[in-house]
Parts: C-alpha cells; sequence; structure tokens
C-alpha cells in the first residue's frame, strides 16, 4: 500500500520542479534550482551581486541619515553569513555624496561605470537623487528604493526602472490631515514645513485633508537658513493650536526650541521624516547647549504627535523589532537603536525580497520584473504599491505619540492612495510575523 | 606664427585625447571631461592670478553664473549646445566685468574678501528665486548624444570629446593672449603698478579686462561641468568649489596653462582615489568618509613643500634647462615688488 503512495509524492516532486523551472523560464532568467549560477548581468557573478548608492556620510544631511546605508550593510552581512541569495554573497558599495547633487552624479557615474554595480539602491535624498535619476534610466540601470520620499519617483512611464520605498509624503500628509481633522476638529492650525518637493508634497497631503478655513498660518523654511525665529513668531501670532510640521529632524529640534523661547506651546504633529525620538532627543540638547541652555531632550519630545511605518521600535515583543535588535547587536552596536537603523534594515530587506523573486541567474529587467508583479508585506507595517503602473513603496502608516524617547501607535494602520480624494482606510490585515530565520522565503 | 604654433599643438592633442578617450573606459571618459571642464576654469584663474597678479576666491560663483545661464537656455529656449556655451561664456564674461569694476578699486586681501563675499552669496540667489532656479534640486542639464555617432556610442566618451575641445580652445586662446601685448601690460601691472600706469597703462582697465577673462573661463567650465553631471544645483557652487579652484592653480603651478592642467587632475583624481583606497582597505563609516578629506590635506601639503611653484614649476626643475625654475610668484597679496628676470615667465618657457 506504501508504494504508489510514495511513487505519487515523487511524482507531485518532480511536477513541482517542472513547474517551478517553468516558472523560472518564463520570467526570463531561466534555469531551475540545480542550474548553475552564471554572471547573468552587470555586477553579478557566480559567487556574488554588487550594488551601489550615494549616501550623505558627510555634511549637513549626515546626521542621522549617516547610520541608514551601513545599516542595510549589515543586514546584507547577515543574509551572506546565511547562504547569501541563491548562494551569491551582497556586496553593497555606498560612497559619499555629501548631500551635494553634483557629487551624487560623479560617484552614480563611477558606481555605474566603473564598479559596474548590477543595481543602485536607496540612494539618499530628494535633490540629490534627482541628478542622476534620468541617467540611470538611460542606462537602464535598475534603480530601487530610493531613500526619499518623493512622489517623483513613481513615474512608470518616464523612469520604468526607478521604484521609491518609504511612504511617500503626499500619502503621509493625508494620513496626518486626517487624524488632525478628527482630533482638532475648530482648532486653528499652522504649518511648518521645509521649502522644497518633501514639504511641498506632504502640504498638499494635509491639504486634501484639512478644511482650508481651519489652516491660519503657512510658513515654510529654507535648510540653508537656521534662523526660523520669523516663522515661528508668525505661527504664534496667528493663534495656531496646532503645528504641523514637515522638517527634517534638525528643524524639527529647531521649532521645538525656539517656540519654547517664545512661550508659544501648540500641540505638535510632526512628519515621521523629522520624528525619530533619539535623534530629536539628541539634537534638541546639543543645540541648546549651543545656545547656553540645557533641556532635557525627552522632555521636549514628549507628547510630539507623528506617523510611523514601521513597526514602532518600543514594541519589544513584535518579531521584526527582535529580528532588527539581533542585527543592531550583531554589527551594528557602536550606532544607537534608532529609527534610521531600523529604516536601513528593513529597506535591505526589501532588496533581498525583490533580489529572490527576480530569480536565480537574473538580468537587470528581471529585477525591475520582480518587483512590478508586486512584493509581499515586509518589516513594514503597511503593504507596498508596487505594480507595473505604481513604482511607490509603503503604502501606509499609523498615529503615534512619542512617550518617554519612543513611538507609542495610538490608532490602527490606514492606507490610502496619492490622489486628492482617495479614501483612507483602516488596514486590517494582521503583518505577517518575521520569517525564524530573518531571511525572506523566495 | 605663434597662433599657428600652438594651433598646431592642440591638434596634435585633441587627436591624442581622442584616440586616449577611445582606450579608455566609460567613467574614465567622465573622468576626462570633469577634468577638461575643470582645466577651462582653472586656466582662467591661473592667468588672473599669475599674470595680472589679481586674487579671487570667487571664481566657483563665475561657474555658477555661467551654467545657470546655459542651463535656463537648453531648458526654455533649446539653444543647440555651442550657442549655449558662447551664452553662458558672454553672460559670466558681463558678471565678471560688472564685478571687475568694483575689483578694480581693491588691493590683495581686500579684493580676497570681496570675491569671497561672491562665493558665499551668490549660490544662494537659486534657493531665494527657486522658481526660476529650481531652488536646492536644480536644473537638469543632460545632454544627448548627436545621431551622427549612431545609437551605440558610449555618451561619456561624447562628453569627453566636447569638453576636451572647449578646454582646448580655450587653452589656445589663453596661451596668445597671453603672448600677447595684453599679456604683456598684464605682467607690467603685475610687477609695479605705478611704473605701468606712467608708461601709459591703463591699469584698472588692464585688470577689469583680466577679470572678464577669468570669469568667462569660468562660465565656460561652469557650464561643461553641468553638461557632464546632467545637473546645475547650488550644493555644487559652496565657497568649497572656489577654494578648489584657487588650490588647483597653486597646486599646478601659478600663471602656467599646463599647470591649470596638472592642478585640475589632482581636483578631480585625487579624493576619487583615495576615498577608493580607504574604501577597498576596510575603512569604515565616518573614518572612511573622513580619510580622504584629510589625505587630500596632505597631498596638498607634500606638493607645495616639495613644488613651491607647483608641480609644473617642479617638473621645470627637474626636467626643464638648467635655468631656474619658473615660478610666477602668488604676489596678489604682495604687490609692488619688481620683478626678479626669471620671474617674468609665465605662459611660455624662455630658452636661455
Amino acid at each position: 500500500m506504501r508504494r504508489p503512495h510514495r511513487s505519487g509524492q515523487a511524482v507531485a516532486a518532480i511536477a513541482a520542479v517542472a513547474l517551478l523551472a517553468a516558472a523560472c523560464g518564463s520570467s526570463g532568467s531561466g534555469g531551475s534550482s540545480s542550474s548553475k549560477l552564471t554572471a547573468s548581468a552587470p555586477g553579478i557573478t557566480a559567487s556574488t551581486i554588487t550594488i551601489g548608492s550615494h549616501q550623505p556620510l558627510t555634511g549637513v544631511a549626515a546626521p542621522g541619515y549617516d547610520e541608514i546605508a551601513p545599516s542595510s550593510n549589515a543586514y546584507f552581512q547577515y543574509v551572506n553569513a546565511h547562504g547569501g541569495i541563491y548562494g551569491r554573497k551582497i556586496i553593497y558599495k555606498y560612497l559619499n555624496d555629501q548631500y551635494d547633487p553634483t557629487i551624487t552624479s560623479t560617484v552614480v557615474h563611477q558606481l555605474v561605470l566603473q564598479d559596474n554595480v548590477y543595481a543602485i539602491f536607496n540612494g539618499l535624498g530628494t535633490p540629490t537623487h534627482l541628478a542622476v535619476v534620468k541617467y540611470l534610466n538611460a542606462s537602464k540601470v535598475p534603480d530601487v528604493f530610493v531613500a526619499s520620499g518623493c512622489e517623483c519617483w513613481d513615474s512608470p512611464s518616464t523612469y520604468p526602472d526607478t521604484f521609491g520605498w518609504q511612504l511617500d509624503y503626499v500619502r503621509e500628509g493625508k494620513i496626518l490631515g486626517k487624524y488632525i481633522e478628527e482630533h482638532f476638529a475648530g482648532k486653528k492650525i499652522g504649518y511648518f514645513y521645509q521649502d522644497d518637493e518633501f514639504g511641498q508634497d506632504g502640504v498638499k497631503g494635509l491639504n486634501y485633508e484639512i478644511p482650508k478655513s481651519q489652516v491660519v498660518a503657512a510658513e515654510s523654511y529654507n535648510p540653508a537658513v537656521t534662523n526660523i525665529a520669523p516663522q515661528v513668531t508668525a505661527l504664534k501670532a496667528a493663534g495656531a493650536q496646532v503645528v504641523v510640521s514637515f522638517s527634517v529632524p534638525a528643524f524639527t529640534a529647531l521649532l521645538r526650541l525656539n517656540s519654547l523661547k517664545l512661550s508659544f506651546a501648540p500641540q505638535l504633529v510632526v512628519s515621521d521624516v523629522g520624528s525619530d525620538p533619539i535623534t530629536l532627543a539628541g539634537l534638541l540638547e546639543s543645540f541648546a547647549k549651543q545656545g547656553g541652555a540645557t533641556v532635557s531632550g525627552n522632555a521636549l519630545t514628549q507628547g510630539i504627535i507623528t506617523d510611523g511605518y514601521l513597526p514602532s521600535l518600543g514594541d519589544t515583543s513584535n518579531s521584526w523589532i527582535k529580528l532588527i535588535t539581533m542585527i543592531h547587536s550583531k554589527y551594528l552596536s557602536k550606532y544607537p537603536m534608532d529609527g534610521n537603523v531600523a529604516y536601513g534594515i528593513a529597506a535591505g530587506y526589501t532588496f533581498v525580497q525583490a533580489m529572490l523573486k527576480a530569480g536565480r541567474n537574473p538580468t537587470r529587467q528581471d529585477l525591475i520584473n520582480a518587483i512590478n508583479g508586486g512584493l509581499p508585506q515586509g518589516i513594514a507595517v503597511a503593504p507596498y504599491a508596487y505594480s507595473s503602473g505604481d513604482h511607490n513603496g509603503i503604502t501606509g502608516a499609523y498615529m503615534a505619540v512619542i512617550k518617554n524617547g519612543a513611538l507609542s501607535p495610538i490608532g490602527p494602520v490606514q492606507v490610502t492612495d496619492t490622489s486628492p480624494t482617495g479614501a483612507i482606510t483602516t488596514y486590517s490585515k494582521a503583518q505577517p510575523p518575521a520569517p525564524a530565520s530573518g531571511i525572506p522565503s523566495p | 606664427m605663434t597662433l599657428l604654433r600652438h594651433l598646431a599643438i592642440a591638434i596634435i592633442v585633441a587627436l591624442v585625447l581622442a584616440g586616449v578617450s577611445i582606450q579608455l573606459g566609460g567613467y574614465r571618459d567622465y573622468q576626462m571631461a570633469e577634468v577638461a571642464a575643470y582645466v577651462t576654469a582653472v586656466a582662467g584663474l591661473t592667468l588672473l592670478l599669475g599674470l595680472s597678479g589679481q586674487i579671487s576666491v570667487g571664481n566657483g560663483a563665475f561657474m555658477a553664473v555661467g551654467s545657470y545661464g546655459g542651463a535656463l537656455l537648453m531648458l526654455h529656449l533649446n539653444w543647440p549646445l555651442e550657442f549655449v556655451f558662447l551664452a553662458a561664456t558672454v553672460i559670466a564674461a558681463a558678471g565678471g566685468a560688472v564685478f571687475g569694476i568694483a575689483a578694480a578699486r581693491l588691493r590683495g586681501p581686500y579684493l580676497a574678501g570681496a570675491t569671497l563675499m561672491l562665493a558665499v552669496a551668490l549660490p544662494t540667489l537659486a534657493d531665494q528665486y527657486a522658481g526660476v532656479f529650481g531652488g536646492d534640486q536644480g536644473l537638469s542639464t543632460s545632454i544627448t548624444t548627436p545621431a551622427f555617432l549612431g545609437a551605440t556610442f558610449p555618451p561619456t566618451r561624447w562628453l569627453a570629446w566636447v569638453t576636451c575641445a572647449c578646454a582646448l580652445i580655450t587653452l589656445v586662446l589663453l596661451a596668445n593672449l597671453g603672448r600677447s601685448r595684453i599679456g604683456r601690460s598684464w605682467r607690467a601691472v603685475r610687477d609695479d603698478e605705478v611704473a605701468a600706469a606712467l608708461s601709459g597703462l591703463n591699469v584698472a582697465r588692464l585688470q577689469i579686462l583680466a577679470f572678464v577673462v577669468s570669469a568667462a573661463c569660468a562660465g565656460l567650465g561652469g557650464v561643461l561641468l553641468a553638461v557632464v553631471t546632467g545637473i546645475v544645483a547650488p550644493g555644487a557652487y559652496t565657497l568649497t568649489l572656489s577654494i578648489g579652484l584657487l588650490t588647483a592653480a597653486v597646486v599646478g603651478g601659478l600663471g602656467s596653462l599646463l599647470g591649470a592642467v596638472w592642478g585640475s587632475l589632482v581636483l578631480v583624481l585625487v579624493p576619487t582615489y583615495l576615498t577608493n583606497v580607504a574604501a577597498s582597505h576596510g575603512l569604515s563609516g565616518a573614518a572612511s568618509s573622513s580619510v580622504p578629506i584629510a589625505a587630500y590635506g596632505v597631498v596638498l601639503i607634500v606638493v607645495m613643500l616639495a613644488f613651491p611653484a607647483g608641480i609644473q614649476g617642479g617638473l621645470r626643475r627637474l626636467f626643464g634647462p638648467a635655468a631656474p625654475a619658473a615660478a610666477v610668484p602668488f604676489n596678489a597679496l604682495r604687490r609692488r615688488r619688481p620683478a626678479t628676470e626669471h620671474e617674468e615667465e609665465g605662459l611660455h618657457e624662455k630658452t636661455t
């Protein structure tokens, strides 16, 4: 009785392998699980995958953001130590562009032409990455998971090889706006935002949700000018009871300190980009010290409302946070365990997901096709938007309040789109837990 | 005759460069294009410093003027490349003329201070008028390879050809200018303003002219760099760039056009090389990003200690005729000092 059963299993297994092989073949890469690893694309050898990135390792944008690439690299080292991607090790070469678009152009040319990278991964910054997005698409180099929430990366017809990753600023503005509309009805609202695509996209999202009549002031800042006293004075004069800030961490800290000086105490609502509690507390303390005062960073961040698209670092029972903590303690102990570390690891995880889906011997186009086909949800609390017509990444976030230096969620995960009328809905599906191995399954 | 000789040399060099660019890979071509863009800007500055004896810490700002001017013409009026280059040169020259009128009244550190102000203040205009200049993210200036070269022609080789051609034309013009009456007058003004004025030279006019020439070169260099990198953004035109140009002129050898080439090579290649060395030795994080900057400083100090007259001066001392090295003094800050015989060289070597 047993024999036919066994042979049945064998037949099923053979059929499954055959199907798998056919599936791989149809994606253009070819090869079953036993096929040899080949140098299937620039930057890919039988044993390695070389990818590159441009990152601000020195200069104005470096504080905090300089932890992101080493954190992604730490995750890649972890993957390499546990079998790599179909046996290949990831080599991640990130070069310092000092947040200067001209240097970005130079280092990306070097990565593509000299170091022959397979893809550019997680290039950081809106102005910097805009300098190379055309070049990368003209050269057909996959430009994946840009570290910027600009809407500009979602343009599949113009930039077929470019994909965003983090929650884009329009979606974020809508989610923050809806919360404000619901919880601060009738209150006077003031905007404080960076005067570029980042702040403007955010304000666009806010305006989709918050009634115009409630907005009493909209003040912008230029990241090169650190004196924001005029803007804060204007917000106070307009009587804003709630101030929504689309700012980088340094300017969130300046906003907080300037308000303190003017005894102006509105409810602060800050974009995720500028609200990492640990980075903020450090900046608040060092800025206050420069001005000859002593403040407690954690006391000043207490009560700031923000949103998060990665699980809260305070949620130590979450399987994803356990994974991040493990990678951090193993490879990144010299950095604080903060939002930037989580960001870098989460982006690295998405890249590994995409590479595994692209197949054993992927061409560059196979990676693009893999992402266009959609990726399963990763470390982020909401699914990705990826499809052939949508190159946005994470689609939603939860609202949170900063308590004792950590994000404390105050609502469910909400997802939305980038259109003016698109509904904001609660995402009720539970997030799949982290794989036990810490590595996504192919 | 001089013109013909310079033209002949330029044509030979152009053929060699074209051959070299075909041999080199894509990234080397890109670097070649970058070097050529810097050579154009540094050549003008070295002329200003070495020949007319004025200092400018603000030539990065003139590069910005040229590149933004060129970018706006490209974007809004779709001008062909050669006209864009010409216009950028003219626009920057006009800026140089306006500033030169003020500069001709200033001496030494005051002139340095005024030009410094220009370098610091001008790029912020891009943020102030973000509607026109695109703010922090700047304007896109990428060009396409012309159709007659075929679809498979490497884009960076085309960039290298375009920029090297412009740089060579600039060098030929400057070499001739340096050996012309104007060049001789500049040297006279540099060495002794009073004597020059007594000899009937219009000192102020000559100084303004030197400023115009150096600004024009900076403008052309700026638009070339914009075309190479594909973007014009204020981040590129900070004080660091102006200081970098000055460094290249001094390290290469003041007043020497060949020195401008050496200086630009140092400016472009040394930081990249050091970054790669630091990365390949496994330096991580803050160390690997700071080491190249520190090492670059060390390289500059060593070059200046070994070759006080710059690389070109050093080469002349090592390989040139037995005559003393031709060092053009950095006398923008120490004026009214009569020139000694061997200082009277500048752009060409005197065979004694």
